[in-house]
């Protein structure tokens, strides 16, 4: 208990003092994690959209497959972009392995799936009421589908709130892909696993402080923009 | 001058829809005309909103589906307008971009002014059109399809749920509509709304057409038995 409270003193001073290594690394892990939800995003949005309004035969086995993907292990994908990226693998020209790059095609893979089946939901759902109106002002379906995204925007931030949050947490990827260097690929989680085996408790547990406080501060966004979302008619109907 | 304009502007031709186990329309033939203000009348379930959706092709009926002028605009305002989260300008304003083939891209603003203002909604031009009041929201899909300038206008039940004051001026609308030449079908369980509006009343039963008729005749004598007891309240399932 007292190593343990000796160790949050130590990790909230590091906090505090904003130490340059805490920095470094919590500034790498916010960078590879919203590149990747901004990569995610771009694809997985309009692929869930488009797959809200598809039609043809594949398409229940193609849904089952991206909900299975949603609970997709890091660590397999991890080992997957090793492969594709490893000096011997399809894409190891690129020479892009234990680098930043490499992190955010593991995490852009990680999250895809997510971004992709809420969005698909979303816009399926938001169709039943809509889908028939906008069809009959002379949308065709993957005009009809965006505008839904567009529609349920607040439900869309969230939905990125929430790809980003599981992209910042994991540790299997970036560890077996970025190989954890420390100044180059370390990151928030893979450097709470380093300092937790070199017993350097205080700079693991200020890591692990800075990494529930960014939760945190997702969580409270999604609050906000939610309750904007739910106050803004009953401000404008008074 | 032009060739002549089809007088019909859309009919069907023994159509049949099932929704599901359900059949919701059986062999069903009516042609809509040019300047018809048509009431589809008829107990729930009877297949008034499937026909309204057949009519603007939301339905496939193995084309039993026929538009005599293929150029006629079309429009259609559903019993819960539906408006996307933004203000009432933009949504009427996305609702012109999308008819864009139809509607001059220059003339665009002048129109989407117009229709709010043929609707008493330009003081809320800036408002999100989600949060305006059941009547005001009818006004406004209203005023949306009329922005198109449509020759065929379908409206679903436009009057249910609202209150008297809006009822009557969604019926003036209707009527300044059908004044001006634009041809309305519109589902209704007001029968007093029918007489006032329609020119023509077609009964709907089951899915089929049991009578359609001038409005005079089918409030006068109609020689349909169930249509007189429709008439009368009397719902025919309940007779059977």
């Amino acid at each position: 208990m007292n190593e343990f409270a000796q160790s949050a003193r130590s990790a909230l001073d590091l906090i505090v003092h904003a130490d340059a290594a805490l920095v470094r690394t919590v500034a790498l892990s916010l960078a590879v994690s919203g590149t990747a939800c901004a990569c995610a995003a771009a694809f997985g949005l309009i692929g869930g959209a488009w797959l809200a309004v598809a039609r043809f035969r594949a398409l229940p086995i193609l849904i089952l497959l991206l909900n299975t993907l949603l609970a997709l292990p890091s660590v397999v994908v991890g080992l997957a972009v090793y492969l594709l990226l490893s000096r011997s693998g399809p894409l190891g020209a690129w020479g892009i392995l234990f680098t930043p790059a490499a992190m955010v095609i593991a995490q852009t893979i990680l999250v895809l799936p997510v971004v992709a089946a809420l969005a698909r939901q979303l816009v399926a759902d938001a169709m039943v009421e809509g889908g028939d109106p906008l069809r009959s002002m002379g949308a065709g379906p993957l005009v009809s589908a965006l505008l839904m995204l567009a529609h349920e925007r607040w439900a869309v931030v969230t939905l990125l709130l929430t790809a980003f949050g599981r992209a910042i947490s994991e540790v299997g990827a970036v560890m077996i892909v970025g190989g954890n260097i420390e100044g180059v690929t370390r990151v928030m989680t893979t450097a709470i696993a380093l300092e937790t085996s070199k017993g350097d408790l205080p700079l693991a547990l200020a890591l692990g402080l800075v990494l529930l406080g960014v939760v945190a501060v997702l969580n409270v966004g999604i609050a906000v923009i939610q309750r904007g979302r739910f106050m803004a008619p009953l401000i404008e109907a008074r | 001058m032009s060739a002549s304009v089809p007088a019909t502007l859309v009919r069907v031709l023994g159509a049949s829809v099932r929704l599901g186990n359900v059949t919701a329309l059986r062999r069903v033939s009516l042609a809509v005309n040019r300047g018809d203000v048509i009431a589809l009348v008829g107990a729930n379930g009877s297949g008034k909103t499937t026909l309204l959706r057949l009519l603007h092709g939301l339905v496939d009926a193995g084309g039993a589906r026929r538009l005599d002028d293929p150029g006629a605009v079309q429009a259609m305002v559903f019993q819960r307008p539906f408006m996307l989260n933004m203000t009432v300008w933009n949504n009427l304003r996305l609702a012109l971009w999308l008819a864009r083939r139809r509607v001059p891209r220059a003339e665009a603003a002048q129109r989407a002014y117009e229709a709010l203002q043929r609707v008493g909604l330009l003081e809320s031009r800036d408002r999100p059109a989600r949060v305006l009041s059941g009547g005001e929201q009818q006004r406004f899909a209203l005023a949306r399809a009329w922005a198109v300038r449509p020759d065929l206008l379908l409206l679903d039940e436009p009057t249910a749920n609202l209150d008297p004051s809006a009822k009557k001026e969604v019926e003036a609308l209707l009527h300044g509509f059908a004044a001006d030449g634009m041809t309305l079908v519109m589902s209704t369980h007001n029968l007093g709304q029918a007489k006032r509006l329609a020119t023509r009343v077609i009964y709907l039963d089951h899915g089929e057409i049991r009578l359609d008729a001038p409005t005079a005749r089918f409030f006068g004598a109609s020689a349909d038995d169930r249509a007189r007891l429709f008439l009368k309240g009397e719902l025919p399932w309940a007779l059977e």
